[in-house]
């Protein structure tokens, strides 16, 4: 048998042919970088979110203004001493007259740029903070549905790239605002001073233009291709950093790696053809001056020569011609980013228009911390989607301090009814009432606190064991959370971690064992003390030992409570004091254990049928036909 | 160095390490190995190099060549033979400089793509070394080492390696040259006036060396905030179940400002730097040319120099202000080079500590059999403390071992230390006779597969995935592999079928379908000891089932080795071991167990009359 693997991986593996079947690392282009240059609607949104700042950015834009002025200055400085001290006949006075003109415009210059520089630097980054600030509040507020359906990776990166592409943008906007002043000052400066010689030194500005125009689409594929080649390396260096235990044990070190090389290869040849896109430019700005000045010294020259212009304006001439191009530069680069961030600018705002589906009324009463902890269904019918009702007519009631345990196959709607105690979502018809109120009469926020909820998977975020038993009762005293662990069993492995209770929690806690952070999110909703707990029990099996405290913990946590648990396990289900079996979102059965056993309904087939587990029904339901399945494959 | 131990090492690569400074001695070393990678590109760098020596010398011509044609239309134009003269010599001038600047750009040009290229190929040679040698590194280093911390080092680091050529050692070339002939030619022009014209460049160099230092120390620190803002609202994103159970708006909200303005306080305070330092460096620059216009147009009413030397001064500067500048960014460059490079160097350098013997053969398997002979183990970190002390069993083709027992007692290191993920550090494991250390990692690892506890799904199609052990593997066994593992009636129902993209970022599974592909690829292999690691715990007892029973028709040509705490996923087994504090405690089959009435008779009690008290101590 053995000899055969070898065999079956051999022969193939020696004909030097590429695996058909392996990748490295995963690349998915799934949003477009250019978007169309400019889109009012996006820029009215976008603007709304700069308009706090509207003073800053005006002050901003004049700092720019005048420190383009000074800049433009300073030639004509130049060009006056030499004309007026040097060579004419003004002397050391004249020249000592333009020197002080020269303190003055570099003193003028130096605070333009220092307020130019804090104030567009501060306000993008201010505006970044908000725009960013104002999506992840808006997150907080969106229907469920929406988080559900879209990956966290999309949201982050919308809370990052895109946010930061319109920093860039809100940037670079108002010094392109420089930019053009520095290109027509320069222009106009030149004509002023002779209007022939700047014609004609001018000349070599259109075909510049015409360069860049046709130089920038293909540049930018190839610095797209490079950017983006980059992304692709790192995502199979980071696949291979997280995956290497499954890489070593299954011997990949040598495919993976061939096809890594071809990665870094094309990387490598995509950064030097991006390379040679950016350097073609170098000798043809740097030949267009050549000819500029070229033609400053022989006409200028000439004009000097002949007496007919002053040699001073030739040396200012051959100044803003060094200066000529960079606005240029700087413009045509500018227009890229211009494009990028109107495409970011579009994603952000299709998020900030996420539409939010539970609001509070506008009589929004508080849920009173003294109210029964009843919950009730009234004929409810629910659904995601209209028309597919996941829960129909549903009715029954919890009385308080009862525990219910809702039983029923996946996609029996067992985790809609759950969430609808907690409003996340509102129902189609009928109503759900807690402490006798309509939820939807109540305030979120007091509805949440008076409702616990522990849900399948234990959700911990980064942070010590107390802050996490904490979450938001920020006010429990240390007390309080030791009382909760103790409670449920923690306290010890919480005190056997480094720093016990002020021990800091992986990623998700990660240091802990799946029985743990469990542990861990029953004594967070103890330390909640709600009057009504809604439980999802884990479905993964944890180890007898855990498992034990687990439940010994769960009894204790709904001791005194209303109890709605989406029960999977015999004990949790026989331990309840009534049991609702829900079928294709039908509520198909009632009553405590004894009772649907002598029913000898779905509930009693069930039983019979689970070992240790209460396992899903479409199992059993599906067994006869998988087996069916089976035995014509073989 | 070896991977498994130097925990000075390890530290040396965390991130916390990152703001160390690395030593003079050793900071030179690793800029010499960085140049010497830089030169298996000979030719590359040698053009590179000559390009910048040319680029920089055109480049001072042109304020030459300007303050001569200056000078040439100052001449006393007398006769018409005179002006024609002065006519050609302007012409000769415009055209040296159109020379000079053609050529400039084009040396420019090849400087600039030489040493991009050379940085590229030292980037692509370490990403590969980096990436080879990560992948082999053994479980001991990336047990301890934080996988983002690798991430950042093969971005961030090797970025900082590859760009010291460019940034680095050629602009170290061209400000040289720049500083070097450009100071010696103003000075040697008129010495008073090249000493206030250079009067601004220490300054320059020195606030804008301090800049960058500082941005960079920022840059880091800033890079530390943004991540508490994203792992803030990852986690908020992530668990916003969570959070709304909680109704806990206002407090993730609160979270968010906090660690939002902490960020942003930073990133204000690193505008003030920036400004203050660009502001300063743009005024001692002007005021060094107010200096020389004032200096210079004295000298030139005195009639000490003419109005061409004036104006070259002037161009002179605007030509070094730039680079002087950049005087800062070469600085930093050297700076990051040589801390990245040396935590990159670090790496690469360290030995493997699970590596074929010299004289490993390819292992030969005859009867099957797997043998664990007084096996001591202890992880590296924690050496006085052994996970496992006198392991000794055997199993033959065919046989099924169960192993059983408390958290932490060391049944997943069982399981990890069969394909030599860890070596023992005591007796021995072979097969068929043959030490496993004395055969090739590559032999061993065919044919030894561990169903991990925690899976790991690549983020390609499922097809890929099943097939990850062998690429080469055709469609039939693929799918044989997946039905076994009760996932292809699955598979079959997704739109996509086997085409489906699972993994990081492609279409959730649940726990248990993640379990049963990690099971499918593993069968796929058709390994001769196939282990598995705790790894059914998301499955439901029939799947379990099931899966078991399409396992049986190969069972007999294999040995299992079956890790679990449910009693019903290992009683079958031919021979079962209770393991205790890394001790076998109890061992023989389910019946013989149970007759012994010890630890695993307590825990099936508990197991299988989960409500009742069973007589078993609780630890958790």
């Amino acid at each position: 048998m053995t000899a055969e693997v070898e065999a079956e991986r051999n022969d193939v593996r020696d004909d030097g042919r590429r695996p058909p079947r392996a990748v490295v690392g995963s690349h998915r282009i799934d949003e477009e970088m250019f978007g169309r240059v400019f889109d009012g609607k996006v820029v009215s949104r976008i603007w709304a979110f700069v308009k706090p700042y509207q003073r800053q950015m005006l002050i901003a834009v004049a700092a720019v203004l005048v420190f383009t002025g000074t800049q433009l200055m300073i030639p004509l400085i130049i060009r006056n001493a030499i004309d007026d001290g040097l060579v004419g006949g003004g002397g050391l006075a004249a020249l000592h007259g333009a020197i002080l003109v020269f303190a003055a415009v570099i003193a003028v210059n130096f605070g333009a740029s220092y307020v130019q520089e804090s104030v567009v630097g501060r306000t993008a980054e201010a505006v970044l903070f908000d725009i960013r600030q104002a999506m992840f509040a808006h997150l907080q507020d969106v229907s469920l549905s929406f988080m559900d359906r879209t990956e966290v990776g999309r949201l982050m990166s919308r809370l990052q790239g895109d946010v930061n592409s319109m920093q860039e943008f809100l940037e670079t906007s108002v010094l392109s605002v420089g930019d053009i002043t520095l290109l027509f000052g320069i222009i106009f400066s030149m004509l002023w001073l002779d209007f022939r010689l700047g014609l004609m030194t001018m000349a070599v500005l259109p075909v510049l233009f015409i360069v860049r125009i046709f130089w920038l689409p293909r540049a930018r594929v190839a610095f797209m291709a490079a950017h983006e080649t980059n992304s692709i390396t790192n995502g199979a260096l980071a696949e291979a950093i997280h995956g290497v235990r499954a890489v070593q044990s299954m011997d990949r070190q040598d495919v993976n790696f061939a096809l890594y090389e071809e990665k870094a290869q094309a990387n490598l040849q995509a950064h030097l053809r991006a390379a040679r896109y950016a350097q073609v430019m170098v000798p043809i700005v740097d030949s267009l001056t050549g000819i500029a000045m070229a033609v400053v010294i022989v006409v200028g020259g000439s004009m000097v020569l002949g007496q007919s212009l002053d040699v001073g304006v030739m040396v200012a001439f051959l100044f803003y011609i060094q200066r000529f191009f960079d606005p240029i530069r700087s413009l045509t680069m500018q227009y890229s980013v211009m494009q990028r961030a109107m495409a970011s600018g579009q994603r952000l705002t299709e998020v900030l228009d996420v539409a939010v589906d539970v609001r509070d009324a506008p009589d929004a009463i508080t849920l009173s911390p003294d109210m029964d902890g009843s919950v009730e269904f009234r004929n409810v019918t629910f659904g995601y989607n209209p028309g597919q009702p996941v829960l129909r007519n549903v009715s029954f009631k919890v009385n308080p301090g009862e525990t219910v345990a809702l039983v029923g196959p996946t996609g029996s709607g067992k985790s809609s009814a759950m969430s609808l105690v907690h409003r996340f979502y509102d129902v189609q018809e009928g109503q759900i009432l807690v402490g006798g109120h309509d939820v939807r009469s109540l305030t979120q926020q007091s509805l949440g606190e008076q409702i616990a909820m522990v849900l399948q998977e234990p959700y911990l975020f980064t942070g010590t064991v107390l802050e996490n038993i904490r979450y938001t009762k920020t006010d429990a005293s240390r007390e309080d959370v030791i009382a909760a662990a103790e409670a449920v069993g923690a306290h010890s492995f919480i005190m056997a971690l480094p720093d016990g209770y002020d021990t800091e929690l992986g990623e998700r806690g990660g240091n802990l064992s799946l029985g743990q952070r469990q542990l861990l999110s029953f004594a967070r909703a103890l330390v909640a003390n709600a009057k009504v707990l809604v439980l999802d029990e884990a479905t993964a099996s944890v180890d007898s030992y855990t498992e034990r405290q687990i439940q010994k913990a769960l009894e204790l946590l709904l001791k005194g409570r209303t109890g709605l648990v989406i029960a999977h396990r015999l004990a949790t289900i026989r331990g309840a004091d009534r049991i609702i079996v829900l079928q294709n979102g039908e509520l198909i059965e009632e009553g405590n254990h004894d009772q649907l056993m002598a029913n000898a309904g779905p509930y009693a087939r069930l039983y019979n049928v689970s070992y240790a587990s209460f396992d899903d029904l479409p199992e059993v339901a599906a067994d006869a036909d998988s087996d069916d399945m089976t035995a014509s494959r073989t | 160095m070896s991977d498994s131990s130097s925990a000075a090492t390890l530290r040396r690569l965390a991130t916390a390490a990152r703001r160390e400074r690395v030593g003079w001695g050793r900071g030179v070393s690793t800029l010499t190995r960085i140049t010497g990678i830089a030169l298996q590109t000979p030719w590359q760098a040698a053009i590179a190099i000559v390009s910048t020596l040319v680029a920089a010398v055109l480049q001072l011509l042109i304020p030459v060549l300007l303050g001569r044609a200056v000078d040439q239309t100052q001449v006393v134009v007398g006769s018409g033979s005179g002006a024609e003269a002065a006519q050609a010599a302007l012409l000769t001038t415009a055209m040296l400089l159109l020379a000079c600047s053609v050529f400039r750009g084009i040396f420019t040009t090849l400087q600039n793509y030489y040493s991009e290229s050379v940085g590229h190929n030292v980037g692509y040679s370490i990403r590969l070394a980096y990436y080879r040698k990560i992948q082999n590194l053994s479980f001991s280093f990336h047990d301890r080492v934080h996988s983002g911390d690798l991430i950042t080092l093969g971005m961030l680091d090797l970025e900082g390696v590859r760009m010291f050529f460019s940034t680095g050692l050629v602009r170290l070339v061209l400000l040289s040259i720049l500083i070097g002939i450009g100071g010696y030619l103003l000075l040697t022009t008129d010495l008073v006036l090249g000493l206030v014209a250079l009067s601004f460049v220490p300054f320059v160099a020195w606030r804008s060396s301090v800049a960058q230092l500082r941005l960079r120390a920022t840059w880091l620190e800033l890079q530390e905030r943004l991540s508490v803002l994203s792992r803030v609202m990852e986690e908020n994103l992530a668990g916003i179940r969570v959070v709304r159970a909680f109704a806990a708006r206002a407090h993730e909200l609160g979270k968010f400002a906090t660690a939002s303005t902490s960020a942003l306080e930073l990133a204000f305070a690193r505008v003030g730097i920036r400004v203050r330092n660009t502001s300063a460096m743009t005024l001692s620059f002007f005021m060094a040319m107010g200096l020389v216009l004032w200096v210079g147009g004295t000298k030139v009413i005195a009639g000490e120099i003419s109005v061409g030397t004036l104006t070259s001064f002037l161009t002179f500067m605007t030509i070094l202000q730039m680079p002087v500048r950049q005087l800062g960014m070469l600085v930093n460059s050297f700076a990051r080079a040589s801390t990245c490079g040396d935590r990159i160097f670090t790496l690469l350098d360290l030995e493997v500590s699970v590596e074929d013997a010299p004289d490993a053969k390819p292992l030969e398997l005859t009867e099957g059999t797997l043998r664990f002979d007084g096996v001591d183990f202890s992880y590296p970190e924690t050496v006085d403390r052994q996970t496992l002390r006198g392991i000794t069993f055997e199993a033959r083709r065919g046989e099924t071992v169960g192993i059983v027992g408390p958290p932490g007692s060391g049944k997943s290191t069982i399981a990890h230390l069969v394909p030599r993920f860890y070596d023992v550090t005591g007796g021995s494991i072979s097969l068929d006779g043959q030490d496993i250390r004395s055969v090739t990692l590559r032999s061993l690892r065919t044919s030894v597969a561990v169903v991990q506890q925690d899976v790991f799904l690549f983020t390609t199609s499922i097809e890929n995935n099943v097939a990850y052990g062998d690429p080469w593997a055709k469609e039939p066994r693929i799918e044989r592999a997946s039905d076994s593992a009760q996932l292809h009636r699955y598979i079959m129902g997704l739109p996509a079928g086997y085409q489906t993209v699972v993994g990081e970022r492609g279409s959730s599974l649940s726990g248990g379908q993640r379990q049963r592909l990690s099971i499918a690829r593993t069968l796929l292999l058709k390994p001769a000891v196939l282990i598995f690691d705790d790894s059914t715990a998301a499955l439901d007892a029939h799947t379990e089932q099931r899966i078991r029973t399409a396992m049986q028709r190969q069972a007999n040509e294999r040995v299992t080795i079956i890790i679990a705490h449910r009693l019903s996923s290992l009683m079958h087994a031919d021979q079962i071991l209770f393991l205790e504090g890394g001790v076998v405690v109890e061992r023989g089959t389910h019946e013989e167990l149970l007759e012994l009435g010890g630890r695993y008779r307590a825990l099936y009690d508990l197991q299988v009359r989960p409500g009742e008290d069973a007589d078993v101590e609780v630890a958790v």
